[in-house]
């Protein structure tokens, strides 16, 4: 069982507080009308699928219930970081950089 | 004492003997004895018959890794196990173990004819023998095949024993108790680090157990151990005997399964049977030791074949000869040593067979003093005997060429291909593994854990090595873990450090196509088997485990990996690493559902969530049905009603006057702040900024790709405060939705959202007298229909509670929804129900409440959809405001699949046989002479039959339903092909003209 960084409560908590919400930095359109059908199918359907760092939602709902974005290696399965909604990605070069250090 | 015990030799207590039953006949062994070693001790080697040929098989081992000999042990009602190893299972007086897959008995089995024909029995021959009929397969191949091959019978009956759980958080976790963990545990401890030391065996000592000759420092070696074991309980280390580590995942979290009774007479009954620890360590040390290989020769499964290693631990720990008369082939030192105990004990060692032309001086001068005749450069070709092995056949081999064979009689093989070091754990984590030359075995190459290995498991040989290691690595451990670590030496006189090779299968003058020469002992996998396999195409490691099932039974391929390695690699022409290993997975050693389950069986496998009028429906009689997580009231039958007449007389009952229903399991999300409007029209299809506080509208929530998620009415109790309702299974869902949109797409809105599910009794009122109960109850609120017209909410006093009481209908009837705080829902429904007395309130369930919502065409979402209806495919275009311009799901609805025609759209179906219920979920056709398979056009979503209407009704999703209006289509079912008629979806009072009561 993973232990994950809630970025709001600050905690390293099981895994089964939380729960997966799926690719992260996907935009809502502001103004979906004005998307063309193949752009919105995009936005609905078509998700990076990367083998390795991926940014990701997961949402801590059995204790602050925030939403919060977080790298994880899809490989390894082990977290870079997490971070709150709203502040841009981290920077992957220095988030692996700083992983082989340790 | 019996033939084969040693005198006041073993861990055993000579003076308390134990009488236990094997297959009906009892049998004596001692306190301290496992079933194999008391078995062995009475000369008994024959303990069962092998999975697929169904084979003679005796003990092969002394430990976990056994796969030959599983028998069932039963303790009374419920409490047989299948597949005990005999390795394992302590005895305890009565006990009483029988063998498994034999008929009529265990040395005449009928299925033995299997091992005749092995020739039709080589690997994939599922694949290929059982191809035609092609419907033979599963009414008579498969239910053959699996009565005839398998290990034990799981028992029937329920399981009375309970299982624990428990967590524990550590800095350091050292797995294994033998010399490595023991000196790993103390360092790490004495560094000031807390440590656990867990240890599959009943007891701590490993290896050292089997070897009591050792010295060290200075003491004899159980001297030492006890001291040992004394000094880790004063550093406070956690010692857990009868604790395997089953599984190792990530960020050092481990699973240990504790076994607590079944090794004990009687056991208290509070006592668990086993305990299921979830352990977070910061360190972990995996000192795992080795396992011993057996060698691949035709015959090297017979009764009385037993790795050299295990006969070690058998004369020592258990005070057991394995025999009167040993052969000893081995290709490593270790089994000559194994040899020489023995001998020492009394037992007569009539040849030591060695692979390798020039076992060392020492070793010879060894065996010479005892007067044991060494074969050299020798091979193993063959053995004799029905149900215990009475002969070898060996043969010398002259630069690759087999020699003249030679027949040595014995009782007892003793075999050794070498040690595999044990890096199961290690390889659960991902950690990877490299060909070490030298040892002929893989090592630990890069870690993805924190985790230290220690002793056997990185290749290291000697006690007095492995002590080392195993001390330096606890105080690795230790440093990482931030303390400052300690670390000690040791002294061992007379350790055994040797070295071996390791082989494929051993060369042979026969033809190898007739050696019945095993790999896997459990899965009946040959060396033969393996290179089939590779001729017939199967390149990679894991296609041949696949095919021939090579270390897929359940001891995990701990005796056959590296063997079936070793062969495949030489049926390929690679080198081993180049082949590579497959992955070993959790459980390490086999683990009952019951440890798995723990705490949640029964009544406590699920949360069963119950409303405050619960204990009314109970009291009443009702029965119940589970929705979500809710218990709740199904129907209210009275007596010699069933479920049928119960129905229909709870839906007269309301539709003629009055009847009572608890709905509190609604979902109830509240929505309060200056943006709640906004955040409503965002996330609902309609539209909400013109509904004026008091009113209520029904609400259609969709997922962004336009398909119906949820639904429900929704009341707007002033500008800034609406009281949304959702399906009873959708609320978290619902919520979960909602709070994603405000928290990461609109985090500029001010709303708050906050679940009032359980909040709110809710009781609705429905029937032509609704109001006339109601309105007595309630102060705030003119209830006349002028003043509260349908579709309506206000907030109010309902027999003094406050209240949110809404007009609204969910069955067609004139209609209140009374909710009030939960802790007076009982109150009120108990008030109601006795003022309702005069209107012959009938209390109903939610079976009549799905029928009158179905006369009314009215949709249940999960039920009449499925995660593909839109809003128009619902017939609920209505409710999707025209002038919006966006929403949750909005843009979705003009995507090109979701405006082509011939989308399935809902309807009504009126059987022509109106007694005819037709099932849900049944499939529709629109010709029912078509040639199978039809062509479907779309199934039964809701059916019931209507008390009201006095014939049955159907909702359905049909492929452009609404065109078939009118017109006749048909439903096969068991009972008969069915015709029915499309109509529209309200079948009752299609004007709504009961509301204006």
């Amino acid at each position: 069982m993973l232990l994950i960084h809630c970025p709001y409560c600050d905690e390293d908590l099981p895994e089964l507080e939380f729960t997966y919400a799926g690719e992260a930095h996907i935009d809502r359109p502001a103004d979906p009308a004005s998307l063309d059908d193949e752009a919105w199918r995009n936005y609905l359907f078509i998700r990076s699928n990367v083998k390795g760092p991926h940014y990701e939602r997961w949402r801590h709902n059995h204790g602050c219930a925030r939403f919060f974005n977080a790298v994880r290696d899809t490989v390894s399965d082990r977290f870079l970081t997490t971070y709150r909604v709203g502040e841009p990605r981290p920077d992957l070069e220095s988030l692996i950089g700083k992983e082989g250090r340790e | 004492m019996t033939a084969f015990r040693v005198a006041e030799s073993g861990r055993v207590r000579h003076d308390r003997p134990v009488e236990f039953q094997f297959d009906g006949r009892s049998y004596q062994g001692l306190e301290g004895d496992t079933l194999a070693s008391a078995l062995l001790a009475n000369g008994v080697h024959l303990l069962g018959r092998s999975f697929k040929y169904h084979r003679p098989r005796g003990i092969l081992t002394a430990g976990s890794e056994e796969p030959n000999a599983l028998v069932g042990t039963r303790r009374g009602p419920g409490r047989y196990e299948p597949n005990t190893r005999a390795t394992v299972q302590e005895i305890w007086d009565g006990l009483q173990a029988e063998s498994q897959n034999r008929y009529p008995k265990l040395s005449f089995d009928l299925g033995a004819i299997n091992d005749r024909l092995y020739m039709l029995f080589s690997a994939g021959f599922y694949y290929k023998t059982f191809m035609w009929p092609r419907s033979f397969w599963e009414r008579v191949y498969e239910p053959l095949i699996r009565r005839a091959a398998g290990l034990g019978k799981a028992p029937q009956e329920p399981d009375p024993d309970h299982y624990a759980e428990r967590h524990l958080h550590t800095d350091i976790l050292v797995v294994g108790g033998g010399p490595a963990g023991l000196s790993a545990a103390r360092s790490a401890a004495k560094s000031g680090a807390r440590v656990v030391l867990v240890d599959e065996s009943a007891e701590m000592g490993g290896h050292l157990l089997s070897e009591p000759g050792l010295v060290i420092d200075g003491q004899p070696a159980w001297d030492w151990l006890a001291g040992m074991l004394e000094e880790l309980r004063e550093l406070g280390v956690r010692v857990m005997s009868r604790t395997t580590a089953i599984g190792y995942y990530h960020q050092n979290f481990l699973a240990l399964c504790e076994r607590l009774s079944d090794h004990l007479k009687e056991a208290p009954a509070d006592l668990p049977r086993e305990r299921l620890w979830q352990v977070r360590a910061g360190q972990v040390v995996l000192a795992q030791g080795a396992l011993e290989k057996p060698l691949v020769f035709d015959g090297n499964d017979r009764p009385g074949v037993m790795l050299a290693g295990a006969a070690q631990t058998y004369l020592h720990r258990y005070g057991v000869r394995a025999g009167d008369r040993h052969v000893v082939a081995t290709s490593h030192d270790s089994a000559w040593h194994a040899a020489f105990d023995l001998s020492d004990a009394g037992s007569r060692v009539e040849a030591i067979v060695d692979t390798r032309a020039n076992p060392s001086d020492a070793l010879r001068e060894a065996a010479r003093d005892r007067g044991i005749r060494v074969l050299s450069g020798h091979t193993v070709t063959g053995t004799s005997g029905r149900l215990r092995v009475n002969a070898v056949r060996v043969n010398p081999v002259h630069d690759g060429s087999v020699g003249p064979a030679e027949t040595l009689g014995c009782d007892s093989l003793l075999m050794s291909g070498g040690w595999t070091p044990s890096l199961h754990l290690f390889s659960h984590t991902k950690g990877t593994l490299r060909w070490d030359d030298e040892s002929d075995a893989f090592l630990p190459d890069q870690q993805a854990e924190a985790c230290h290995i220690a002793g056997a498991g990185r290749g290291l040989w000697g006690v007095e090595a492995v002590l080392q290691d195993g001390d330096l690595r606890g105080a690795e451990a230790a440093e990482a873990a931030g303390h400052k670590p300690e670390s000690g030496a040791f002294q061992v006189e007379n350790d055994r450090t040797g070295s071996g090779e390791t082989h494929r299968e051993l060369p042979s003058d026969r033809k190898p196509g007739r050696a019945r020469a095993f790999v896997d002992y459990q899965n009946d996998v040959t060396a033969k088997d393996i290179r089939l396999a590779v001729r017939e195409g199967m390149k990679s490691i894991e296609h041949v485990k696949r095919y021939t099932t090579n270390g897929m039974a359940t001891d995990q391929g701990k005796l056959s990996n590296m063997n079936g390695l070793m062969i495949a690699a030489d049926a390929v022409g690679k080198a081993p690493p180049q082949v590579g290993l497959t992955t070993f997975r959790p459980p390490y050693t086999p683990t009952t559902f019951g440890a798995f389950a723990g705490y949640h069986r029964g009544d406590h496998f699920e949360v069963v969530r119950k409303t405050p009028i619960d204990s009314w429906a109970e009291e009443n009689g009702a029965v119940f049905e589970p929705v979500s997580q809710w218990r709740r009231a199904w129907y209210f039958p009275r007596q010699g009603e069933d479920m049928e007449a119960a129905v229909a007389r709870e839906c007269l009952a309301t539709r003629k006057s009055l009847g009572i229903f608890d709905a509190s399991t609604l979902g109830k999300i509240e929505i309060a702040g200056p943006d709640a409007v906004e955040f409503m029209n965002r996330m609902y299809t309609n539209p909400w900024t013109k509904l004026a506080p008091g009113r209520c509208r029904y609400g259609l929530l969709l997922g962004e790709d336009g398909f119906i998620r949820d639904d429900g009415v929704i009341g707007r109790l002033s500008d800034d405060l609406f009281h949304v309702t959702t399906t009873t299974g959708g609320a978290a869902r619902v919520l979960t939705m909602m709070e994603d949109y405000l928290q990461t797409e609109w985090p500029d809105l001010n709303v708050w959202l906050t679940s009032t599910t359980e909040q709110w009794a809710t009781i609705a009122l429905n029937g032509p007298n609704a109001r006339r109960v109601l309105e007595p109850f309630v102060e705030g609120q003119d209830l006349s229909p002028e003043a509260f017209v349908h579709m309506s909410v206000a907030e109010c006093r309902v027999a003094g509670f406050p209240a949110r009481l809404f007009r609204l209908s969910f069955t067609g009837e004139l209609s209140f929804e009374i909710n009030v705080p939960a802790r007076y829902g009982r109150a009120l429904w108990e008030k109601l129900y006795e003022a309702g007395q005069q209107y012959d309130v009938c209390p109903y369930g939610t079976e009549t409440m799905h029928v009158l919502r179905a006369e009314k065409g009215f949709i249940i979402v999960g039920q009449d959809t499925d995660g593909t209806v839109t809003p128009d495919d619902a017939g609920m275009s209505w409710a999707v405001g025209k002038k919006k311009t966006d929403f949750v799901g909005m843009r979705s609805l003009s995507r090109p699949d979701l405006v082509a025609p011939g989308r399935k759209q809902l309807v009504g179906l009126l059987t022509e046989d109106g007694s005819v219920r037709l099932d849900e979920g049944a499939q529709v056709v629109a010709d029912p002479n078509q040639s199978v398979p039809m062509a479907m056009i779309g199934h039964v979503s809701s059916s019931y039959h209507s008390a009201t209407l006095g014939r049955s009704i159907a909702l359905a999703l049909l492929k452009d339903g609404r065109n078939l209006k009118g017109q006749e289509v048909y439903v096969p079912l068991p009972s008969g092909l069915h015709k029915a008629r499309v109509t529209d979806t309200v079948f009752y009072d299609p004007e709504g003209e009961r509301l204006k009561v």
